[in-house]
């Protein structure tokens, strides 16, 4: 799935960036202001980032929204490792944390948040899993790039930037809570 | 590699942890609206009962539901087993069904072994208890307990119980709980203590991972949890020991002896509880007896363990215990 | 019957001789003998030994053809080196009359592979309470002199004192399964680190030395011999040493499976381990070996044991007790005190072959390898090594704790009364 080609491992000599930074906080920000902007003031937006660093970009943007609106919003993240469709083909993954904010979901707009778009199926398999929490007003995606090759009619309503990409190369993103440093890079494959 | 679960002495610590973090988080979904994932969907899975256990065959049976697997429940009672049926003959009809994985109980120490290892079947076994040589489950379920009350349920993620004093008292001899328990804790890091009448202890208990003591006062005032066994009345008739009353004046656990546990320590027991014989009605009843919590956790930990079996292209817990080379 | 030379066998494992058979008995024993008119066995390299004599083999005929008959339990022997074998008597009927020894006795006489001689129970039924008619048995066609309720224990301490004394009248000897039922109830292997860790009923090693213990002093008491079966711990070892050296009439016996295997083999939980008395530790394995190569233990025997597949397919608690032993015998006492330098090939006759001959009075059988001596023989190809396949065995049964297992020696020839019944390792 996708989650897991893009962060497949892109040798860091040729992988070159894409996003440093100061680019990943300024597309962050645009991204809570638009979504500030069709949530028409975001009073019932719970935002779910898929493990791992969706997460940490749902905290990011929880910040931000919070900055802009003057309000706490909800965050919580949501593990679709169980939702899988490709569970039969790799050992069985460590679960990731699902932690759904206090008032839950029914009748709220989720913003789900994952770092890369790729197949699509890791946001099919978020769907299935939203659905056995609850029933919420409306789902939203954001992602921080967006690199094609969908293989599912699924589109992202926030995108921090549209990259597009050969199925040879890889995307890694890396965020300061888990890699040390904010960077997107653009890489191919090992072997190839 | 094998994809059994057969003995608690084949888990080695980081399988262990990753069972008890995996359970963690399928507690979570008993919280849920809907308890249930899709992860087995499409899996057949028998619960192979040749002894009754109620408790043990629900447990496994809610857990397989919540990961949406089909399940099949074969009870001895009223099969053609207890026509004469071989566990062979009754394996292989069952895999005829194509079934992808055997829960097992059985009176017959190392018959789900047996049953992994004979080229009878191809599905895994998960042990559900086994004579009185393993339960591998219920060790799970126990350390999972004991890391929750004594670590926390978040603070102990990703720990061992490195460190903890845990002392098992009662029918070690016959006990499947014990065995398992001792494999795991000292697995986990934990130190054990086994107190029981010496008659109740097997000749042999010397190279286990363990202390073993006689006195059961001695030991209270320095362990964490203390996990009760089942003791059988009709032990007494074996000359195990004189007299119930005896017994339980001796290694019962009564408001009196639950004083001098320190402050933080628990009260476990595997259930079902003969009070008045190993647990007076008072302890068995106090908030700091985790029997109840020990059902739930039960459900969790079981599902963590089909998920980790069967969830995959190949297991993610290994199956150390080397085989003989005269298996093939 | 016509001539065979033998020639260069090294007899009992000494100087290479040959040796030439004229009819059912041997006719010279020396160097450079003339093949004319003999068929001719080259043997150079080989070791000739007496016949072997196997004093606890079950036939199990009558009564579970299904596991061994008369005629494929004989052909086992033949396979194995084999001159004769004494047939259990624990078969459906239980050898406890004259009519079932004498029954068991012409069947090994018409299949002609082996000498069979029936052991007589010594209580009826094998139930331990009333004493079999042991003088008729004797005094059948089976000429039974030897008796035991193997499979069970005679427990009883008065009942086994009966019998000690009774047989004496006919020179016979009671053979003990030393068990003491109550410390082995459910008892399912040795008791020890392996049974606490497996979950298994344990069997302790008491439970047989008890017995012996008893037995040893109440043949004192009485002056009767008794003879101990597959003696398995080093306890009762000690027991057997100290009653020598005090000058009771006691022997021993040893099976090969004790020498070489070990109760750790039971984590495998495979029922092909399981066996009576169980495999037990290293110790007690030294510990036989030992006591084999000093003489407190007299002799090998099999405890032949076979059963259906069925019995052994199932799980540790439901299979049946017993291994086959005969075709394997020697090659394990090869391996395990042969080639480990505690007995020579004249100690090996002597433990499977002169003794147990002795002990079970079977006339004409454990004779020197000389002239005039009945032409009971056994060639063994020592240098031989190749893995054990049960499905080459001529028993029914396929219940080997060694399969696969590599092995040394080889019988390639056995003799009955100058017949050859086995050549070049295939039977006649």
């Amino acid at each position: 799935m996708d989650k897991h080609d893009s962060s497949a491992h892109a040798q860091a000599s040729d992988a070159r960036p894409v996003l440093e930074g100061p680019d990943i906080a300024r597309v962050l920000t645009r991204i809570a202001h638009e979504i500030v902007e069709r949530a028409k003031g975001a009073d019932d937006v719970v935002l779910l980032g898929i493990p791992t660093r969706g997460v940490f970009l749902a905290q990011r943007l929880a910040v931000k929204l919070e900055q802009i609106t003057d309000r706490k919003v909800p965050v919580g993240s949501l593990d679709i490792t169980m939702y899988r469709d490709d569970l039969r083909m790799h050992p069985p993954r460590a679960l990731a944390r699902t932690e759904i904010p206090g008032d839950g979901i029914d009748g709220k707009l989720v913003v789900l948040v994952d770092d890369v778009l790729f197949s699509g199926r890791t946001i099919r398999a978020a769907l299935d899993a939203l659905n056995d929490i609850g029933r919420p007003r409306a789902v939203q995606l954001a992602v921080l790039v967006d690199r094609g090759h969908r293989e599912l009619p699924i589109r992202a309503d926030y995108v921090g930037k549209n990259l597009p990409t050969s199925l040879r190369e890889t995307v890694k993103v890396q965020l300061a809570e888990e890699d040390g440093r904010d960077t997107v890079l653009l890489g191919v494959k090992a072997g190839q | 590699m094998q994809r059994h679960l057969i003995s608690a002495a084949d888990l080695t610590r980081d399988d262990a942890v990753l069972i008890l973090d995996t359970a963690e988080e399928m507690a979570r979904v008993a919280d849920r609206p809907i308890k249930k994932l899709p992860t087995l969907r499409g899996r057949t899975i028998v619960n192979l009962f040749f002894e009754d256990s109620t408790r043990t065959r629900i447990s496994f049976e809610a857990a397989e539901k919540r990961l949406s697997a089909d399940v099949i429940n074969f009870s001895a009672k009223g099969s053609s087993v207890s026509k004469g049926e071989s566990l062979k003959d009754t394996a292989q009809t069952l895999e005829a069904m194509g079934v992808d994985a055997v829960v097992i109980r059985h009176g017959a120490s190392g018959a789900p072994y047996r049953l992994a290892n004979s080229g009878w079947i191809d599905a895994a076994v998960i042990n559900a208890g086994d004579g009185t040589h393993q339960h591998p489950t219920q060790a799970l379920l126990d350390a999972f307990t004991m890391r929750r009350r004594l670590i926390g349920r978040d603070a102990g993620l990703g720990q061992d119980l490195a460190g903890r004093r845990i002392t098992i008292v009662g029918d070690v001899l016959h006990s499947r709980v014990a065995r398992s328990n001792v494999d795991l804790l000292h697995t986990l890091g934990a130190e054990v203590t086994l107190v029981a009448p010496p008659t109740l202890v097997p000749v042999g208990v010397e190279t286990w991972p363990c202390e073993v003591a006689y006195d059961l006062d001695g030991t209270l005032p320095k362990c964490d949890a203390v996990m009760m066994l089942r003791v059988q009345r009709e032990r007494m008739n074996a000359a195990f020991f004189p007299t119930e009353r005896e017994y339980s004046r001796r290694y019962g656990l009564d408001g009196d002896r639950m004083a001098r546990l320190p402050e933080h320590a628990i009260v476990m027991h595997p259930g079902p509880m003969v009070r008045g014989m190993e647990i007076t009605a008072e302890v068995a009843d106090s908030d700091r007896c985790t029997a109840v919590e020990q059902v739930a956790n039960g459900v969790s930990i079981r599902m963590a363990v089909l998920y980790l079996l069967l969830g995959g292209n190949e297991p993610a817990v290994t199956h150390t215990r080397p085989t003989g080379s005269e298996e093939k | 019957m016509s001539k065979i030379l033998i020639r260069g066998a090294k007899v009992l494992g000494g100087e290479a001789q040959d040796v030439l058979i004229d009819g059912e008995t041997i006719a010279e024993v020396g160097t450079g003998l003339s093949a004319e008119g003999a068929e001719v066995v080259e043997a150079a390299g080989k070791v000739l030994l007496p016949g072997l004599v196997d004093l606890h083999t079950h036939l199990r005929e009558p009564g579970r053809e299904d596991s061994e008959t008369v005629l494929t339990g004989t052909r086992a022997a033949a396979t194995g080196g084999y001159t004769a074998v004494f047939a259990m008597a624990n078969t459906f009927p239980v050898a406890d009359t004259a009519g079932v020894v004498e029954q068991v006795y012409r069947l090994g006489q018409e299949h002609g592979y082996c000498d069979v001689q029936p052991i007589g129970a010594v209580t009826v039924g094998l139930e331990g309470r009333k004493l079999a008619e042991l003088g008729a048995m004797h005094e059948s066609a089976a000429g039974v002199t030897v008796f035991s309720d193997d499979g069970k224990c005679v427990d009883d301490a008065v009942i086994m004192r009966r019998a000690l004394e009774y047989v004496k009248a006919f020179g016979g000897v009671v053979a003990q399964h030393a068990q003491e039922p109550r410390l082995t109830e459910g008892a399912q292997m040795n008791e020890g680190v392996v049974s606490a860790e497996l979950g298994l009923g344990g069997w302790p090693a008491v439970a047989e030395e008890s017995i012996i213990a008893r037995d040893v002093l109440l043949a004192e008491h009485v002056g009767s011999r008794v003879h101990i079966c597959h003696l398995s711990t080093a306890g009762s070892v000690e027991i057997v040493r100290w009653a020598k050296s005090r000058g009771i009439d006691v022997t021993a016996e040893v099976t090969p499976h004790h020498l070489l295997l070990t109760d750790e083999l039971v984590r495998t939980y495979n029922p092909v381990y399981k066996v009576n008395p169980p495999l037990r530790t290293e110790r007690d394995v030294h510990a036989l070996r030992a006591a084999l190569a000093d003489g407190t233990i007299d002799i090998v025997a099999t405890d032949h044991a076979p059963h259906p597949h069925e019995d052994k397919d199932c799980e540790w608690a439901a299979a049946a007790m017993g291994m086959v032993g005969l075709e394997t015998a020697l090659s394990v006492v090869q391996e395990t005190m042969v080639d480990t330098g505690l007995l020579d090939w004249a100690g090996v006759a002597d433990r499977m072959s002169f003794k147990p001959a002795q002990i079970g009075q079977a006339t004409g059988h454990g004779r020197p390898v000389s002239a005039g001596e009945p032409a009971n023989l056994t060639l063994v190809d020592t240098e031989y090594r190749g893995q054990v396949d049960p499905a080459g065995f001529a028993s029914r049964s396929r219940n080997t704790p060694y399969e696969g297992r590599e092995l040394p020696g080889r019988v390639t020839h056995t003799w009955l009364r100058g017949k050859a019944t086995l050549v070049d390792g295939k039977l006649t």
